[in-house]
């Protein structure tokens, strides 16, 4: 496959970027995405210009660490997946792609594609973990009975990876499926119970002294969460801040 | 409580409180109008009622009139916020793939129902205001007979004023048609997700802007009652 590829370049989060076209040639169909990337660098490389840097790490799907806004869609027009797992199979010869940073006045450019999200790591620390008791007299967590669909319900809300897709898909740059996953998969469970009212209270707290948007519930980022992660989230982290604030 | 209305989620619960509070005022509204299809005595009867009424006028519509505000106001907060919350645009978006153009344009879909609102308001309101509250007459008659059914259908003569609103009904329902369930996410509540909601507003958001659709074509197309 030949390729014409739009992306943008940026030197540092204080410079000015801009959308650079360059061209790829001999994309095999089977290559992932990042692959196609790093072809394109090799090529950069070997012409003495600075390669495009981008965010990526496990190249499995599961790091969160593969940010791109490709042709428009938070890790590309694929469902379910990373940048990573996005294949050149979804694209055909000669075509444009465009490829942009996740953006979101809470996710700044450092370089090129590369976008702090540094901000999600402090909601986090605002509340989204549980205090357990590690001097040895710690109850198995298997003695505790939750219910299955509890269960099910926490796990499928922890499977969010924090890659910020849903930051960069909305166009309010909210960031409530995050935060909603990560106060549902405490809320779910009675291990969160004893800190669930603080928890909502501070992260959502936090979420908002971040910069990140209002929810208006326009589905977008269920939709491109590589995790599948669900709109109920969101639901539920309004109701524990009702909850909470009563 | 005060804490929770200046957060980002409180302040859309807040939202979704006047808009359910605004959906009940359109079905109260559409129950009264619809009457001039078919009788104007009923009509001229509801309409005194609600014009002149102590309750409906200084109870019930201050709170609407609140209402009303709030949503328009909490709304264009909301907006700027979430513009501010964006930063740089992207070259290329393909909102399309995964939201629809209801949920992406409300705020366009209000701007056109603030500006009906407005039309709205000096088409009827505000001479309501002035007849009822400046010149001093609360009966409601003119000529010997009751006056609304009259005004409405003359306010119905022409065509443009018809055009405008039939133009801001469809908005509606698009705003409808994406505001009814939102609310219910927005106060915590799954229901909107699950079909039998997702059927009854897409019922709402069609059936009210059309009922209001067709008094306003109906009574063009029947200048003479």
């Amino acid at each position: 496959m030949n390729l014409t590829l739009k992306i943008w370049r940026q030197k540092d989060s204080s410079s000015k970027g801009q959308m650079v076209d360059y061209k790829v040639t001999e994309i095999s169909e089977h290559m992932s995405f990042l692959e196609m990337m790093d072809v394109l660098n090799e090529q950069l490389v070997v012409k003495g210009e600075e390669p495009v840097a981008f965010d990526h790490d496990c190249r499995e799907g599961i790091c969160g660490m593969c940010s791109m806004y490709i042709n428009g869609e938070a890790h590309g027009p694929d469902r379910g997946i990373t940048t990573c797992q996005l294949h050149m199979r979804m694209f055909n010869d000669g075509d444009t792609i465009t490829i942009e940073p996740f953006r979101a006045a809470a996710f700044p450019v450092i370089k090129d594609l590369v976008v702090d999200r540094s901000a999600f790591d402090r909601i986090q620390h605002a509340g989204g973990y549980i205090s357990v008791n590690t001097s040895g007299n710690t109850q198995d967590a298997n003695a505790i009975p939750i219910s299955k669909h509890a269960a099910d319900e926490a796990m499928d809300a922890a499977t969010c990876i924090g890659c910020g897709a849903c930051v960069a898909t909305c166009k309010n740059s909210s960031a409530m499926l995050f935060v909603g996953a990560k106060v549902s998969q405490y809320a779910l469970l009675p291990q969160g119970q004893v800190e669930a009212a603080d928890r909502v209270k501070n992260m959502v707290a936090q979420m908002d002294l971040e910069g990140f948007g209002n929810c208006t519930n326009t589905g977008a980022c269920e939709v491109e969460c590589p995790k599948g992660i669900s709109l109920d989230n969101i639901a539920r982290m309004n109701r524990e801040l009702l909850k909470a604030s009563i | 409580m005060a804490g929770f209305f200046k957060s980002s989620v409180g302040r859309k619960v807040a939202m979704a409180l006047s808009a359910f509070f605004l959906m009940f005022f359109l079905i109260i509204h559409l129950a009264v109008n619809i009457t001039s299809l078919f009788s104007a005595d009923l009509f001229n009867e509801l309409s005194h009622f609600m014009g002149t009424n102590p309750l409906v006028q200084f109870a019930l519509q201050p709170v609407l009139i609140f209402g009303v505000v709030f949503h328009f106001v909490m709304g264009f907060i909301l907006e700027l916020q979430n513009k501010k919350a964006n930063g740089v645009s992207y070259a290329r978006n393909n909102g399309s793939a995964n939201s629809s153009w209801m949920s992406r344009n409300m705020i366009y879909s209000g701007l056109v129902i603030l500006a009906f609102i407005v039309l709205h308001f000096i088409d009827f309101w505000f001479p309501e205001l002035n007849v009822k509250y400046i010149q001093g007459d609360m009966s409601g008659m003119h000529n010997g007979e009751y006056r609304y059914f009259h005004e409405l259908v003359e306010k119905f003569h022409n065509p443009l004023r018809v055009g405008a609103y039939v133009i801001s009904f469809v908005l509606l329902g698009l705003h409808l048609a994406h505001g009814f369930t939102s609310a219910f996410q927005s106060m915590g509540s799954t229901a909107g997700r699950q079909k039998t909601m997702q059927q009854i507003g897409k019922a709402y958001s069609i059936l009210i802007p059309l009922g209001f659709i067709i008094i306003a074509v109906y009574h063009h197309l029947n200048p003479h009652h």
